[in-house]
């Protein structure tokens, strides 16, 4: 075990350095006139040599190179263009609105992807399995920018139930800062108010979010309880006579929950990548939108800082998922 | 005589290749045996026949523009309505159709040879070759698709054409991996240690031996990701980084038209129902074709 942890390890490291680095040649080698795009074809020569020479552009690639793995050891990006603020700064305000965003929508997903998969498997095509399966699948197709506007569109303009965007109302002012995500600050300092409205802002892009990954882990569900309802065991269980309750639950499901536990780690992947779209249709204030924002305007230093953190909390969860499943399952040894 | 002879031919190829045909006649029965796969196989039928047919099928030009009717909600002479520059819905969407089919072929027709080439050598020649090979998989694995596919759009400049090498430049080492964990059972077998005491060279052995095998594999997984493609182009297209104006993208329709989304629905939903429709039939068919593939499941059926 431990030499599977430190072998796991390892690979994470190299698997960074390796993000970091094809980050800087989508960043400093392809784009043959990066300065140009950003200030216009027509800027004067001057102009174009200072921004070089800020940039660090104009020193040769090797030493390009040097100077940005430093940075990216001191966590510093540099200032964004776009902002003007430093881009570690920015993310650090942005990194947690995403989060939060994040696990809001894991927890919708999970609380409804979980029985509705057990059910689907133990209905195995039936008429519960045939309508959670097309659900399913309707999630995991479904363009998530796409729901977000009909969410926009029905719940906000129609239904009144949901704001149309942001993370909070404009009268209402952020929580005192302690971990960054709204609802937990709030009910530290006390404040129901905030809490509430800050609830309220994420249903919308939550439920979006929530909605597709519940698809993802509701088919994972069933398919692994399917497996699992094979199982020799589980006639065993049968033949002795056991209800079928307490075959369901207690022996199928525990043993089911193995690639399920995957499939919400993989999860939380996905939603650092559906947060972009689902974060910029609803003006959430997160990473995703800051990295999109960053990419249409090319302001490079917020690129590769965005870029960067999104990668590398991928990767974390993927280790995590990676660790979870040896520790989880005794059968598995590496 | 001629006729008895190309029957003997016809004969003697059937024989020859009976595994196969009963193969394909199973899954076929197979298909057709379960609803949900043949839904999506009809939809995507339909949709390849638009695709195809498009000038004849859409009633109007789908870049021609009437400012004079801007914006008008569905009816009879535009069933789906009208966008922002007077041009017919429907007549988009049904130009989108082999716009997003393209898009999906193309990426595919990159990373199916460039995944399993990469996988074969990885998986063949093991060593360093593969540990680079595979380092390098899980490198572009490590970023998130529509990460790193913005992230290659950008670089290259928005386009069309960036947009799918970007998309192609994220899928492969799904290709790659697949091939290599392919090859490495097939060439422990007796058959390939005979074709190499007879003689045969690494290459013939990769191309006659080891690659026919790795295709149901690989094409399996394609289908699954299908839908993927097209779903992840129309992000990029969202965000402005794929398919630029006037192109019929479908992605692009409702970025465009999100700004009449509250007085003018029509406008950016419809296209959503093709993109949602189009991945939901993939979908269907890739989970379908899975089942059909795996023998543990085609048990499980009976």
């Amino acid at each position: 075990m431990l030499k599977y942890l430190m072998k796991r390890l390892l690979l994470f490291f190299i698997v960074i350095f390796g993000v970091v680095t094809v980050t800087f040649f989508l960043s400093h080698v392809i784009p043959a006139d990066p300065v140009g795009a950003i200030l216009g074809e027509n800027a004067p020569q001057e102009l174009i040599e200072k921004m070089e020479r800020e940039l660090g552009l104009d020193l040769p690639l090797g030493q390009q190179y040097s100077r940005y793995l430093k940075g990216i050891i001191n966590w510093d990006f540099g200032i964004s263009l776009r902002t003007q603020k430093m881009v570690a700064e920015d993310m650090r305000v942005y990194f947690p609105a995403t989060l939060e965003l994040a696990i809001f929508a894991l927890i919708i997903a999970i609380i409804f992807g979980i029985p509705i998969g057990v059910i689907s498997a133990v209905k195995r095509n039936q008429l519960p399995d045939s309508i959670s399966r097309v659900f399913s699948l309707t999630g995991i197709s479904m363009p998530a920018f796409w729901l977000s506007l009909l969410f926009i569109l029905v719940l906000y303009y129609h239904l009144k139930l949901i704001p149309a965007g942001g993370r909070l109302s404009s009268g209402i002012s952020p929580p005192q800062l302690v971990t960054g995500l709204y609802l937990i600050d709030s009910l530290i300092a006390r404040d129901y108010i905030i809490f509430w409205d800050a609830f309220h802002h994420l249903i919308g892009p939550g439920l979006v979010l929530g909605w597709i990954q519940m698809a993802y882990i509701c088919r994972v569900t069933r398919s692994s309880m399917l497996e699992v309802l094979n199982e020799e065991y589980i006639r065993t269980a049968r033949v002795k006579g056991l209800k079928e309750k307490v075959v369901i639950y207690r022996h199928a499901f525990k043993n089911a929950l193995i690639p399920v536990v995957t499939m919400i780690g993989i999860s939380f992947g996905y939603l650092l990548e559906g947060s972009v779209l689902t974060e910029t249709v609803f003006g959430y204030p997160g990473l995703g939108r800051y990295a999109v924002n960053s990419f249409l305007s090319l302001d490079l230093n917020a690129v590769i800082g965005s870029v960067t953190l999104i990668a590398i909390a991928y990767a974390l969860s993927n280790l995590i998922v990676d660790l979870l499943y040896a520790a989880l399952d005794p059968r598995i040894k590496y | 005589m001629n006729s008895n002879n190309l029957h003997k031919k016809l004969d003697s190829w059937k024989k020859k290749h009976s595994s196969e045909i009963s193969d394909i006649k199973e899954s076929l029965f197979l298909i057709k045996r379960s609803p949900l796969t043949t839904i999506g196989l009809i939809i995507i039928l339909l949709l390849v026949c638009v695709a195809i047919f498009a000038p004849i099928i859409a009633p109007y030009n789908p870049l021609e523009m009437h400012l004079d009717n801007r914006l008008s909600s569905p009816s009879k002479e535009h069933l789906l309505g009208t966008d922002e520059l007077g041009r017919d819905i429907l007549s988009r969407i049904i130009y989108g159709a082999g716009v997003a089919l393209k898009i999906m072929l193309i990426v595919l027709a990159i990373d199916l040879p460039l995944g399993i080439l990469l996988g074969l050598i990885a998986g063949y020649f093991g060593g360093w070759i593969d540990e680079i090979i595979m380092r390098m998989a899980d490198i572009f694995m490590a970023f998130p698709r529509l990460v790193l596919a913005m992230a290659i759009g950008t670089a290259l400049g928005p386009s069309l054409r960036n947009t799918m090498i970007a998309i192609a430049l994220t899928m492969w080492p799904v290709y790659a991996r697949l091939a290599r964990g392919q090859t490495l059972s097939i060439k422990e077998r007796t058959f390939i240690e005979a074709e190499r005491a007879l003689g045969s060279s690494n290459l013939k052995i990769i191309i006659f031996n080891i690659l026919p095998l790795c295709f149901s594999t690989l094409i399996v997984r394609a289908t699954l990701d299908m839908g993927n493609i097209i779903r992840i182009a129309a992000g990029m297209s969202f965000l402005g980084l794929g398919a630029q104006p006037p192109t019929p993208d479908w992605g692009l329709m409702i970025s465009s038209g999100r700004n009449f989304l509250i007085n003018q629905w029509w406008v950016p939903t419809f296209p959503g129902f093709a993109i949602l429709l189009t991945v939901f039939a993939f979908n269907l068919l890739g989970d379908g074709i899975r089942d059909i593939s795996d023998p543990h499941l085609r048990r499980g059926q009976g």
